[in-house]
């Protein structure tokens, strides 16, 4: 697979397929953080369109000292943030939904049933390309805060720093707003397990 | 003593979940990331708990993106067209 760096440069000569496998390697995840910020499909549809052409006029003035990947997701927030629809950056974090419901623990703070390790899963089961749609969907269903930062940290994979950067909040926020969506998807993953029978 | 003063010390499962992300992310304080490993060492399962949110994170990392349309394809060609015909502008 060609690199981000490599695209990049075809691009910057005109290279049209470079272009279009650019937007298919982004597309999916560019709508869905754009659709963190604005309220329906068809203005996050926008909002990435406008951010494409960003990327097409500005592709000269992109000098790499972040990957490609930090400069399109910021680009992208700066537009959806100037199409104006939702300024959230306000909305205080609920810091008391915990990671585990209370239910599982006993009156001392343990475990009340054991757990199982999930690792003799990973290859077989977890990665099987069913699992695709179960966690895409459970991202999709996270509050929109913990979506964007799940989405650019662990399914992006960005570096914190970036992360906190594109965002505009601070390392402390990101990692309040990444633990609750990492709970919340083992949460649905471990339930998903259990409905398929192990 | 210190055995005294470190078992009333130690973190109880419901707490190691909570702390479960900063520690993956390298936040914890070196005081704090000890207690964390004690009780992991005494506890299977919040080893287990940490295993599935590595995983989590993990097949969070392998989603694979959606395939773009031919629709779309074209669509994003004509754009690219158009917008290259244009010249640089000013997109900031
Ligand atoms: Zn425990």
């Amino acid at each position: 697979m060609e690199s981000d760096v490599e695209l990049l440069a075809r691009l910057r000569d005109g290279d049209e397929q470079a272009f279009v496998t650019l937007v298919g390697r982004y597309q999916g995840s560019l709508l869905r953080v754009a659709r963190t910020f604005v309220p329906s499909d068809a203005v996050a549809e926008e909002v990435v369109q406008d951010t494409w052409m960003g990327v097409v006029r500005g592709v000269d003035r992109f000098e790499g000292r972040s990957s490609f990947k930090t400069w399109l997701f910021r680009i992208l927030v700066n537009r959806a943030r100037t199409s104006g629809v939702r300024e959230h950056r306000h909305v205080s974090i609920d810091s008391t939904e915990p990671a585990v419901g209370p239910d599982r623990f006993d009156g001392n703070g343990a475990w009340a049933e054991p757990l199982s390790p999930w690792e003799s899963d990973v290859d077989d089961r977890l990665v099987a390309a069913s699992w695709g749609p179960a966690l895409r969907a459970a991202i999709d269903g996270l509050p929109g805060r913990q979506r964007e930062v799940v989405l650019l940290r662990d399914v992006e994979g960005l570096p914190s720093d970036d992360v906190c950067e594109v965002l505009g909040i601070t390392e402390g926020n990101q990692r309040v707003l990444l633990h609750r969506g990492r709970s919340r998807l083992r949460t649905v993953l471990e339930s998903e397990l259990q409905t398929r029978g192990r | 003593m210190m055995v005294l003063l470190r078992r009333r010390d130690d973190l109880v499962c419901q707490q190691v979940v909570e702390l479960v992300s900063d520690y993956l992310e390298g936040a914890l304080p070196r005081s704090e990331r000890k207690r964390f490993e004690r009780h992991l060492r005494a506890c299977p399962n919040c080893t287990a708990y940490l295993e599935q949110m590595r995983v989590t994170i993990a097949t969070a990392g392998r989603l694979t993106p959606d395939d773009l349309s031919p629709e779309a394809r074209e669509e994003f060609t004509d754009l690219f067209r158009s917008w290259r015909a244009d010249g640089p502008g000013a997109p900031d």
